[in-house]
């Protein structure tokens, strides 16, 4: 009893907790925590932006190089999907920066809605994301040599790789109801606090696949004029006979109703970079660009900096999840906040990084 | 939101002086309205840019592209990220990585042509040529 006495008044004794709880022992202040973290969050960033800046470059020097190649390929990507995914995270934007603001002010339920805000948002990126993905893996449209080259008058491939993709997203969201009728079970305000955002982003994310689906499925206009387009190429060929000018003109004037640009609807070829079509049948539209070399080289970067922003969004929801179970146990206030600070941060730098992709990939005219 | 107006003048009375005491107050809550306009703002310049890629501007449209998307990105950085209020070292870090990336681009630009044909698979189209078939199919990868 003596020693603790002592210690407690021993102020330079590190091996006792004569500090708050949040403040690590090995910070003099609050203040210098908050600087020594939010540095070191800063050099995380720097690191980041020096990463993306890699892709980046391939993207410019393949473009440099092949202009034409992502003026056609661009045509396959939905502007719209992509502007309402620029809003999303916009949005999401908003909200984590009202959360920092929430954290300062103590406004510990409020910090929990707009950290949940977040986070729904990341989900209906994500399922937005997934109807893109899958929809161009369905059409053939894949990176370097498994890309299909993309042909007229042919069908959907018959494949369900959005099924296959909501999985996941599934088990998650289960287990998000089954925490939260538990926590509504034993009453419990800190875990029905945690649990409803939870399952709140599993939902948004079926939430986000069905507004793609909507939207892509309302997108027969684009796709459409690239048909028609293509078709037009097919005629100036024209030397198929009757029955494929024909099925052009089909395609040309019912494109209201089936989705035209699609492809052979055998499994065995998808999977089998070797595509083989008959030249009486089919013409192979802009060969010069739709090839593995070219278009394919063009998905292997759209691929990758989406997909490695993806990853990045993912990171992210979990670190907010983190910080939704640090918000409903009222850990933060106006000396430590920190943390939502950083994670704010990191996710505004992954917003930063969309603002320039959308406008490179999709929006090439 | 009662406590809003004064964290308002909260966050301009501690604009000029970011370093206060140990002890003292360090969080400059940003204004809610400063938030919304900020966001806004972002979602106007994304109307406009997918606006303006709706009109064939030849070489002015990768710039014009670029200087929203720098507008934009430059409106998240300041306000959402708090730049303007930050440390002077913060903002140095992150300004001298841009200052890295655009020599990085620089310099990977400057002698492009000269590993041109490195850049893709099948330059020459030689993989195309032999695989044009003597029968009915034709190949539709390299």
């Amino acid at each position: 009893m003596t020693t603790e006495a002592a210690v407690h008044t021993d102020n330079h004794d590190h091996g006792h907790h004569d500090h708050p709880a949040w403040l690590a022992h090995h910070f003099d202040d609050a203040q210098q925590q908050f600087d020594a973290g939010k540095f070191g969050m800063w050099m995380f960033l720097v690191t980041e932006v020096l990463f993306f800046s890699g892709m980046f470059c391939a993207y410019v020097l393949f473009r440099n190089r092949n202009p034409e190649v992502f003026e056609y390929c661009s045509s396959f990507l939905n502007t719209k999907l992509g502007a309402i995914n620029t809003g999303v995270l916009l949005f999401s934007s908003l909200t984590m920066a009202w959360a920092v603001r929430a954290a300062q002010l103590k406004q510990h339920t409020l910090l929990v809605g707009m950290l949940g805000a977040t986070l729904g948002c990341a989900a209906v990126f994500l399922g937005v994301k997934a109807v893109e993905y899958t929809h161009k893996w369905e059409l053939g449209l894949l990176p370097g040599k498994l890309y299909v080259a993309q042909v007229e008058n042919a069908v959907h491939a018959d494949h369900h790789y959005l099924r296959n993709v909501l999985i996941v997203p599934l088990i998650y969201t289960v287990i998000g109801l089954l925490y939260y009728l538990y926590s509504i079970v034993i009453s419990s305000r800190l875990h029905r606090q945690i649990a409803g955002p939870v399952f709140v982003s599993g939902v948004c994310f079926f939430a986000g696949v069905l507004l793609g689906q909507y939207l892509e499925s309302g997108d027969h206009g684009d796709h459409a004029a690239h048909a028609s387009h293509s078709t037009s190429h097919g005629d100036e060929a024209g030397h198929d006979g009757a029955a494929s000018s024909h099925s052009g003109t089909d395609v040309a004037t019912a494109n209201a109703a089936t989705p035209p640009l699609t492809l052979v609807s055998d499994s065995s070829r998808l999977l089998n970079p070797d595509v083989f079509v008959s030249p009486v049948e089919q013409e192979i539209p802009r060969s010069d660009v739709n090839n593995q070399g070219m278009a394919g080289l063009f998905f292997s970067i759209y691929y990758c900096m989406t997909g490695v922003h993806a990853v990045h969004i993912i990171g992210g929801m979990v670190v907010i999840i983190w910080l939704i179970v640090k918000a409903a146990r009222h850990e933060f206030h106006s000396q430590y906040f920190g943390p939502v600070d950083n994670v704010g941060l990191y996710w505004h730098l992954v917003d930063f990084i969309w603002i320039y992709l959308f406008p490179l990939l999709y929006l090439i005219t | 939101m009662a406590n809003s107006h004064s964290s308002t003048a909260d966050a301009h009375g501690h604009a000029g002086d970011a370093h206060g005491h140990g002890d003292g107050e360090f969080a400059h809550p940003a204004p809610i309205w400063m938030l919304l306009a900020v966001f806004f703002a972002l979602l106007v310049l994304t109307f406009l840019t997918v606006f303006q890629a709706r009109f064939d501007l030849g070489d002015l449209e990768i710039v014009l592209t670029l200087f929203i998307a720098t507008v934009k990105a430059g409106l998240v950085i300041a306000f959402f990220m708090h730049l303007l209020w930050d440390k002077p070292l913060n903002a140095i870090v992150i300004l001298s990585s841009l200052i890295f990336v655009s020599l990085f681009l620089g310099f990977c630009l400057m002698d492009a042509k000269g590993y041109r044909n490195n850049l893709i698979m099948d330059p020459n189209g030689d993989l195309l040529e032999k695989s044009k078939p003597a029968s009915q199919l034709v190949k539709t990868s390299n």
